[in-house]
């Protein structure tokens, strides 16, 4: 069974903790365990704050976000796959390579940790990001669903 | 995002309770900043974090800004009651390394 959504928000730091609860409240159709939901949560909150941060600094009028989320859910109903795209249209990247390193940050003097990309890979099970210069951002993740609870289960009909 | 302090035997606590993310992280940076200036005279500060409810990396800039907001005022910092959400943030980012789990 697979299901989608679609959102398009205004590039504000009032959208950040929607944007992330609505992707986690999208995700309850996959039936993910409370640390499967934070992880997708964290995830999703740095890509949005990047694209607010980063990619439209000088923030104006008509900066958008759009997030696209597609869950695939196995005939078992016990995994599921959701694939999560976030875009922004903004300043793009220079170096990627650079950017997506640990602890490396444009904005030093802000308190900016550097570790929002890190944060995205390691909660995440798959993760790239295109970019374009002027033209903007688009990150891709991808987090399966229901490992522990299918461990569980294979462990429980094993014993 | 809300912080309470308490003091007690020299100790500064300083409870972070709501969620932190870049948006609502200037204001709990304020105040936690006016409680530096206020109780510079404390052995340590230690930030309670039992009632985060969510945070991404924007928690780490606040916790390692304020550990050295405090470092100069000659105050230790330490950590305390992580969600298991928040702690696998801070353990990934070796946050503990400058301010200890208590």
């Amino acid at each position: 069974m697979n299901n989608y959504m679609k959102l398009e928000l205004a590039a504000i730091g009032e959208n950040e903790s929607f944007a992330r609860s609505a992707v986690a409240a999208f995700a309850l159709f996959l039936n993910p365990s409370l640390t499967e939901l934070s992880d997708i949560k964290t995830a999703v909150s740095e890509a949005v704050t990047n694209c607010i941060v980063h990619a439209y600094r000088q923030g104006k009028e008509g900066d958008k976000i759009v997030i696209e989320c597609r869950a695939c859910l196995c005939p078992d109903a016990l995994h599921g796959t959701l694939h999560i795209e976030i875009t922004d249209y903004g300043c793009g990247i220079d170096d990627l390579e650079r950017a997506i390193a640990p602890f490396y940050t444009t904005l030093g003097d802000e308190e900016r940790s550097g570790m929002g990309f890190t944060i995205m890979q390691t909660f995440m099970d798959d993760f790239s990001v295109e970019s374009e210069r002027g033209r903007g951002t688009k990150v891709k993740m991808v987090k399966k669903i229901g490992i522990e609870a299918a461990d569980e289960v294979e462990k429980r009909a094993n014993a | 995002m809300k912080i309470y302090a308490s003091y007690a035997d020299s100790v500064l606590y300083i409870r972070l309770d709501g969620e932190m993310d870049e948006h609502n992280a200037a204001a709990a940076r304020r105040e936690a900043d006016k409680l530096a200036d206020g109780y510079a005279h404390s052995s340590r500060v230690i930030f309670d974090l039992k009632n985060v409810t969510f945070m991404d990396s924007t928690g780490i800039g606040f916790l390692i800004g304020r550990y050295k907001k405090f470092l100069r005022l000659g105050v230790p910092s330490y950590i305390t009651n992580p969600t298991p959400s928040t702690d696998k943030i801070l353990l990934m980012s070796g946050v503990y390394t400058l301010m200890p789990k208590v």
